[in-house]
C-alpha cells in the first residue's frame, strides 16, 4: 500500500509573514502508512445540484478511499442553444444572449460580441466608445473575481470574504443598473456603438466605488492571504506546469498562474490597451493557491486601469454616426423622414456584413473569450457565430488536476478554475 | 430549393435552409501570403493540399487545408520552431447549408512568436470525417467533442468522442446543422412523451467509468435509489 505524505511548503519563495519569516506550517507533516482497506473503488456522484459545483455541473468520481482516482464531468444540464438561437438573429439582437452565458461578468460578453462583429463589418467605434468598453469590461472583471473569491472562500471554510466581497459586488449592481436598467442582464453595447451613454454622474458612483474597494480587497488578503488554513487547502493542490498549461487550454488566471504570461491585453492588444499602464501578475506552482494570488492582483491591476480611463476618457459621440449602423435619436426618427427610413430599415433589416469570418478574442474574466462570427455577403445575420468558451476548456482540465488528489481537494480544484456554467453549456 | 434563407417564424419548423442542393461557390484567394510567415511556408510545404487562404477582418489570417493532410498540417505548424502553434484556442464547425461543405474552423495562437492563425477544413457533407489532433493539443478534447455532438462530424482517433452537451441518448441529430429545426425534429408532444419516459435511474448509475465492476461499486444499491423518481415518471 502506498504512503501518503501531506507536506505543507508555505517557504515557496513568498514572503508570508510579518517581516518576512515564513507562516508554520499548521500541521505537522505525517507519514502513516494508509491502512488496506481492500482495493475496492467507490463511485460517488457530485452534483448536479450542489453548493460546491458553482452551478448545474454533475461530477462522477471514482474514489480510492478518500483518494480521487478518476474524475469525469457531466455537463450540458444549461444547455440553452444560444449559438443555434444566433442564427436566427441579427447581429443586434444577439447582444441579449450573450450575456446570459457568463451572467458573473455580462458586459466583458457584451463588449466582446460587438468588438469582433465590428471587426468583421470594418467599422472602427468612436475613442469614447472605446474607452467607455475597457472600463465596463475592467469593472466586471472585478465583478467576476468577486464571486470567484467570495465562494471559492467558502468552499474551503472562510466566510467573512463571502459577505465582503458580495457587499462590493452589490455596489457594482447598482452601477450595472445605474448604466442599463438591468442588474444582470446588461445588454449594454450595440454594434458600432453602446445602447446610451454613460448616465450623468455615473462615473463619480463608480469613482467612489474605486476609492472604497481596495480597501475592502486589502482586508480579504489580510482574512485569506497568510491564513494557514487556506494555506493548506491550496499550496500544492491541483499544479499543472506552464507548458502543460498551454498544452491543455487553460487561459486566464489559471494560464498565468503557472507562470505563462499570456494575456491578451498586452499579448493581442485590442481598444489600446497597450498604451495603459498595468501589470499582468503570474504565479510560480499553476497550484490554486498561485491561481488565487494572480486573481487578487488582477483585480488592484483593473483598478488601476479603471482610474485611468477615467481620467483620459475623451468627450464626444459614443456612436459611429454612420446611418446604417447607428440607430437615430428618437426625436429624429419621430421628425425626420430620413430618419425614420433608416430607423426602420436598421430594425426590420439589420446592418449587412461583408463575406467573410472573424475571430474577436478578448480577456475575459475567466480566460480568452472569443467570439467567431462568420457571415455571407450582406447577411444580416451570421451563418455561425461561435463562442469559445474560457471556462468549457478550463473545465476540461479537472480530470488532470484532480486525480490523485482528496474529495476536498476536488471542490477546492473545481472552484479554483472560476468556471460558470451559463457559459460551459451555452 | 429556395435560395432565400426562411426568417422569423417560417423557420422555426424547418432549418433555416436545406442542406441537400448542391452549389459550387469557388471563391478567390486574398491578400498576400507572404506578409504571413506560416501561411507562406504551409503553401511552400503543402502546396495542393492549401486550397485557399484569405485575409479577414482586417488582419486575420485564414487558410483552406485539405482534409486528408489536415492533421500532418496541424502536426507541423504545432512542431516546427519557426511556427510553434503551441495554443489551440478554439475548435469548431461551420455548416453553411445549401450542400456546401461543413467546414471545420481550427484557431491556433503561437506563444512563442505571437502569432494568429486559423485553419479551416471542408468536410463534403456525405463524410464528415477528420483526423482528431487530441494527440497534439489536449485542449481539443472537448472542443472535438462539442463538433461532433453539434454538427456530426466523427474525429478519428479521439480517445472519448461522446456527445457532451446534447443528452447522451438523444435522437433528433446534429442540432446546429443548417437543416435541423430551431424547435427540434420530433413534435413537441413526441419531446415530451420521450422526456416523460426517460429513465432516471439511468442516470445515477454511471457507465462512464467502465473499470468500476458494479458489484464493487454497488451499482445495485445505487441503482435504486432515487426510488420517487421512478414513480415521478409515472404520475406525471
Amino acid at each position: 500500500m502506498s504512503t501518503k505524505t501531506v507536506e505543507i511548503n508555505v517557504a515557496q519563495g513568498r514572503e508570508m509573514g510579518p517581516g518576512g519569516s515564513a507562516v508554520p506550517s499548521p500541521l505537522a507533516p505525517f507519514d502513516i502508512p494508509e491502512p488496506d482497506l481492500g482495493g475496492d473503488r467507490m463511485l460517488i456522484n457530485i452534483g448536479p445540484q450542489h453548493p460546491a459545483t458553482h452551478g448545474v455541473l454533475r461530477l462522477v468520481c471514482e474514489l480510492d478511499g478518500e483518494t480521487v482516482t478518476r474524475v469525469k464531468p457531466d455537463i450540458g444540464y444549461l444547455h440553452s442553444s444560444f449559438e443555434k438561437l444566433g442564427e436566427y438573429r441579427t447581429w443586434n439582437q444577439i447582444v441579449p444572449l450573450t450575456d446570459r452565458m457568463d451572467y458573473l461578468a455580462p458586459l466583458i460578453y457584451n463588449c466582446a460580441f460587438v468588438m469582433s462583429v465590428e471587426q468583421l463589418m470594418g467599422i472602427q467605434v468612436t475613442e469614447r466608445c472605446k474607452v467607455v468598453r475597457v472600463i465596463l469590461m475592467e469593472l466586471d472583471r472585478i465583478f467576476g473575481h468577486l464571486l470567484w473569491l467570495g465562494t471559492t472562500a467558502i468552499d474551503v471554510g472562510a466566510f467573512t470574504p463571502f459577505l465582503y466581497s458580495f457587499q462590493q459586488r452589490e455596489k457594482i449592481y447598482t452601477l450595472h443598473e445605474a448604466l442599463t436598467g438591468a442588474r444582470i442582464t446588461t445588454s449594454a453595447t450595440r454594434v458600432g456603438g453602446m445602447m446610451a451613454d454613460l448616465p450623468e454622474g455615473w462615473l463619480d458612483d463608480l469613482l467612489e466605488f474605486l476609492d472604497r474597494f481596495p480597501k475592502t480587497l486589502d482586508e480579504v488578503d489580510r482574512l485569506l492571504t497568510g491564513n494557514q488554513i487556506h494555506i493548506g487547502r491550496t499550496q500544492g493542490v491541483g499544479a499543472i506546469s506552464a507548458d502543460e498549461a498551454i498544452n491543455y487550454g487553460l487561459t486566464g488566471p489559471n494560464l498565468r498562474a503557472s507562470g505563462v504570461a499570456y494575456d491578451l491585453r498586452k499579448d493581442r492588444p485590442y481598444y489600446d490597451y497597450e498604451t495603459y499602464d498595468f501589470e499582468v501578475p503570474i504565479g510560480e506552482h499553476g497550484d490554486c493557491y498561485d491561481r488565487y494570488l494572480c486573481r487578487m492582483e488582477e483585480m488592484r491591476q483593473s483598478v488601476r486601469i479603471l482610474y485611468q480611463a477615467m481620467a483620459r476618457l475623451p468627450e464626444g459621440p459614443i456612436n459611429v454616426e454612420d446611418p446604417n449602423i447607428s440607430l437615430p435619436s428618437k426625436t429624429d426618427a419621430m421628425s425626420d423622414m430620413e430618419s425614420m427610413i433608416h430607423h426602420f430599415k436598421l430594425i426590420t433589416e439589420g446592418i449587412p456584413a461583408p463575406e467573410g469570418d472573424c475571430y474577436g478574442a478578448v480577456e475575459g474574466s475567466k480566460g480568452e473569450l472569443g467570439m467567431y462570427v462568420v457571415a455571407e455577403e450582406g447577411g444580416t445575420k451570421p451563418v455561425r457565430w461561435r463562442v469559445r468558451p474560457p471556462s468549457f476548456v478550463n473545465l476540461s482540465v479537472i480530470p488532470k488536476l484532480a486525480e490523485g488528489h482528496l474529495v476536498s481537494d476536488l471542490i477546492m480544484i473545481n472552484a479554483s478554475l472560476d468556471i460558470v456554467l451559463g457559459e460551459i453549456d451555452r | 430549393m429556395s435560395d432565400d434563407a426562411k426568417g422569423g417564424l417560417d423557420s422555426v419548423g424547418d432549418g433555416p435552409v436545406s442542406s441537400d442542393s448542391t452549389e459550387a461557390d469557388p471563391t478567390p484567394s486574398s491578400g498576400d501570403p507572404s506578409q504571413h510567415a506560416s501561411v507562406a511556408a504551409l503553401i511552400e510545404r503543402f502546396g495542393d493540399a492549401v486550397l485557399r487562404h484569405a485575409l479577414n477582418a482586417g488582419d486575420q489570417w485564414v487558410v483552406w487545408v485539405d482534409h486528408r493532410k489536415s492533421h500532418e498540417a496541424l502536426a507541423w505548424l504545432k512542431n516546427d520552431a519557426a511556427h510553434a502553434f503551441d495554443m489551440m484556442s478554439d475548435v469548431t464547425a461551420v455548416d453553411y447549408g445549401q450542400g456546401r461543405p461543413v467546414e471545420v474552423v481550427y484557431q491556433m495562437y503561437s506563444t512563442t512568436h505571437g502569432r494568429a492563425l486559423r485553419v479551416r477544413c471542408p468536410l463534403p457533407h456525405d463524410a464528415l470525417e477528420i483526423d482528431s489532433v487530441y494527440d497534439l493539443w489536449k485542449s481539443v478534447n472537448w472542443l472535438e467533442r462539442e463538433v461532433y455532438d453539434l454538427f456530426g462530424v466523427t474525429f478519428r482517433g479521439h480517445p472519448d468522442l461522446r456527445r457532451i452537451l446534447m443528452p447522451a441518448d438523444y435522437a433528433e441529430g446534429h442540432p446546429l446543422r443548417k437543416d435541423f429545426p430551431l424547435r427540434g425534429r420530433f413534435s413537441r408532444a413526441e419531446q415530451t412523451r420521450r422526456a416523460l419516459n426517460q429513465d432516471v435511474d439511468r442516470f445515477y448509475v454511471t457507465d462512464e467509468i467502465e473499470h468500476a465492476e458494479p458489484q464493487q461499486v454497488g451499482a445495485a444499491e445505487v441503482g435504486t435509489l432515487p426510488a420517487s423518481s421512478k414513480a415521478s415518471g409515472e404520475s406525471v
